[in-house]
């Protein structure tokens, strides 16, 4: 018997485990997620990266079914986020920004009570609390009040309540926000854990590029409610690539550099940082700087090397020189 | 058929499960026991013993006149409070992992309800203990109709406790709850007076007062001289505040925003 999926091409519509069509949240004078459609695959591992305030955790919970979106629509699992709440959230795992856990009860008492909430089958209740727990690295801990326990393993047992029912896609809002290095970089490997032995969807949102990065088979770049780009790590890189980053900060900030550094054809894109600072994208800057500096008086000039960090700032940095229309989502929204 | 059993047992698994939670974390908060316990016990020693020297009230001494009253004020405290404290659950997120959750807002409430009723029996019965060392006289029908009592009345003001705190988001409402719910209840139950002879404005809020059914049903039925209305009319009169403010609960809770 031939396996249905291999006859379905990746982006059939029935590989979407997500479908967003132009969602939009509005608070009185903000809009929080600007006509957003986005689709989702199954199995993938999907990135939502964005600065504070981007709108990522709005979009997260108006997917879980916590916040009523303002127009559009969206389906989860092939359920319809506003009309059929409950079997959305049956679909789902969550984890939030702020480990949620009472912490007056013990690890395996705060899995017990999301099993019994969930309906965990009784005869595979115990066992399957007991793989969770081992899976994230808790087996030893599980009879400790959650209070005991570290920032990172509070994440931690957070993702494993997160997973306990088995549900087809796991949010996690800023899994690593707040911990150190070291326990940010295991967390990622028992992200990866999960993925393999999980076989989950995974929506993460962050605002490190290097943990979407490493996580992450798809990302969105999000800015002000808007996806501004969207392909695989690698992509959104290469659309960078041929470019370095230069940030110059003016001595006069009123100066019209744009004027002054129009014809200079190794510039591909001018843009202005939130800070003020201006952000140039460049081919070869080290044998190019001198010739700009030329051109305008800077006070400090930076520049660094090709990382996910830059189209970050390459996306999201306000646009002064050539704006195409409809901007860089329609030229690279395309699944890879 | 079988599929509508199993859809009960989901649902009173997931009662359960909240309810467990509640009265796991009550028994755990000792100090919060603890003080619970100790202002009654105040009020019934101090109050009861200073006034008991100057009134007596139809040939019964002072502290055991409003022994039930005083029980009925921890109710009042630890029912109220318990329902408020929601803004807790809250500020920590868990409320939210629990509304995220395939679990009917009625489920919620009603296993946090049940948490609320188990945490005021547990302190009722502390009293209980204190007043039978204190000379007063139970048998198994006043022990049985108090427990009633209790859990009635307690079930009324989680409810309305659950309700403020659902439209609560900070912890700086909690000291208006205090002013002008839980004190109000209070004093205005009867819990320290006799109804009889109340000038008109007065008797007239202790009418509007559900404290007032609780305490006197509680007189009715520990103490020898009895209440003011029967016993069946304060369960009756009960009931319907029980009924309007469980209601009141549940529509705050529906309507309340998860985030």
């Amino acid at each position: 018997m031939v396996e249905l999926k291999h006859i379905i091409p990746k982006t059939h519509p029935l590989d979407h485990l997500i479908t967003i069509r132009n969602l939009v949240k509005q608070y009185q004078n903000l809009t929080a997620v600007d006509n957003l459609s986005l689709d989702i695959c199954n199995n993938e591992v999907f990135g939502l990266l964005g600065q504070n305030g981007a709108g990522k955790t709005t979009i997260i919970h108006m997917l879980a079914t916590l916040l009523r979106p303002t127009s559009g629509s969206a389906s989860v699992n092939g359920f319809d986020i506003v009309n059929e709440p409950a079997k959305v959230r049956a679909s789902i795992g969550i984890v939030f920004q702020a480990p949620s856990s009472d912490d007056m009860l013990t690890g395996y008492e705060n899995l017990k009570l999301h099993a019994l909430l969930y309906n965990v089958p009784r005869q595979i209740r115990e066992k399957r609390i007991s793989d969770v727990l081992e899976l994230v690295g808790l087996t030893e801990r599980r009879n400790d009040q959650v209070k005991k326990y570290s920032g990172g393993m509070r994440r931690r047992l957070e993702i494993a309540r997160g997973i306990l029912h088995k549900p087809k896609i796991l949010f996690l809002d800023e899994p690593t926000l707040g911990l150190d290095p070291r326990s940010r970089e295991s967390m990622w490997k028992y992200i990866q854990k999960l993925v393999q032995e999980e076989k989950i969807t995974i929506i993460l949102t962050t605002h490190y590029m290097e943990e979407a990065d490493v996580l992450c088979d798809r990302i969105g770049i999000i800015d002000r409610g808007k996806i501004i780009a969207l392909g695989t790590p690698s992509r959104l890189k290469e659309i960078v690539s041929g470019n370095d980053i230069i940030k110059l900060r003016l001595e006069k900030k009123d100066e019209d550099f744009d004027i002054l550094l129009k014809d200079l054809s190794f510039i591909h894109r001018i843009s202005t940082d939130v800070d003020g600072s201006i952000i140039l994208s460049v081919e070869d800057a080290s044998r190019n700087l001198p010739k700009i500096l030329k051109r305008v008086n800077a006070e400090s000039v930076e520049f660094s090397n090709r990382n996910l960090n830059d189209v970050f700032i390459y996306f999201t940095a306000q646009d002064t020189k050539e704006q195409p229309e409809g901007g860089f989502m329609e030229k690279f929204a395309r699944y890879d | 058929m079988r599929s509508s059993l199993i859809r009960l047992e989901d649902i009173l698994s997931q009662v359960y499960a909240i309810w467990l939670r509640e009265f796991k974390v009550f028994l755990r908060e000792r100090s919060r026991l603890v003080a619970s316990t100790f202002t009654p016990l105040l009020w019934l020693f101090v109050i009861g013993s200073g006034f008991g020297s100057t009134t007596a009230y139809t040939g019964l001494d002072y502290q055991t006149f409003i022994f039930p009253g005083i029980v009925c004020m921890s109710v009042i405290f630890s029912s109220v409070f318990y329902g408020s404290y929601i803004i807790w659950d809250r500020k920590f997120d868990f409320l939210k992992s629990v509304m995220v959750a395939p679990v009917n807002r009625g489920i919620v409430f009603t296993g946090k309800t049940f948490g609320g009723m188990s945490n005021s029996l547990v302190q009722a019965f502390i009293l209980l203990i204190v007043g039978a060392l204190i000379g007063i006289q139970f048998t198994a029908i006043s022990l049985l109709q108090t427990i009633a009592v209790v859990l009635l009345f307690s079930f009324a003001l989680t409810s309305l406790g659950l309700a403020l705190g659902s439209y609560m988001h900070s912890l700086e409402g909690f000291q208006m709850i205090v002013s002008f719910v839980v004190l109000p209840l209070f004093f205005l139950s009867g819990a320290l007076f006799p109804l009889d002879n109340l000038p008109e404005w007065l008797s007239i809020l202790t009418m509007l007062d559900p404290a007032t059914y609780a305490v006197d049903a509680l007189r009715n039925t520990i103490l020898d001289l009895g209440g003011s209305y029967s016993f069946e009319a304060d369960i009756g009169i009960l009931a319907v505040f029980t009924t309007g403010l469980g209601t009141f609960g549940i529509f705050s809770f529906r309507r309340m925003k998860a985030v």
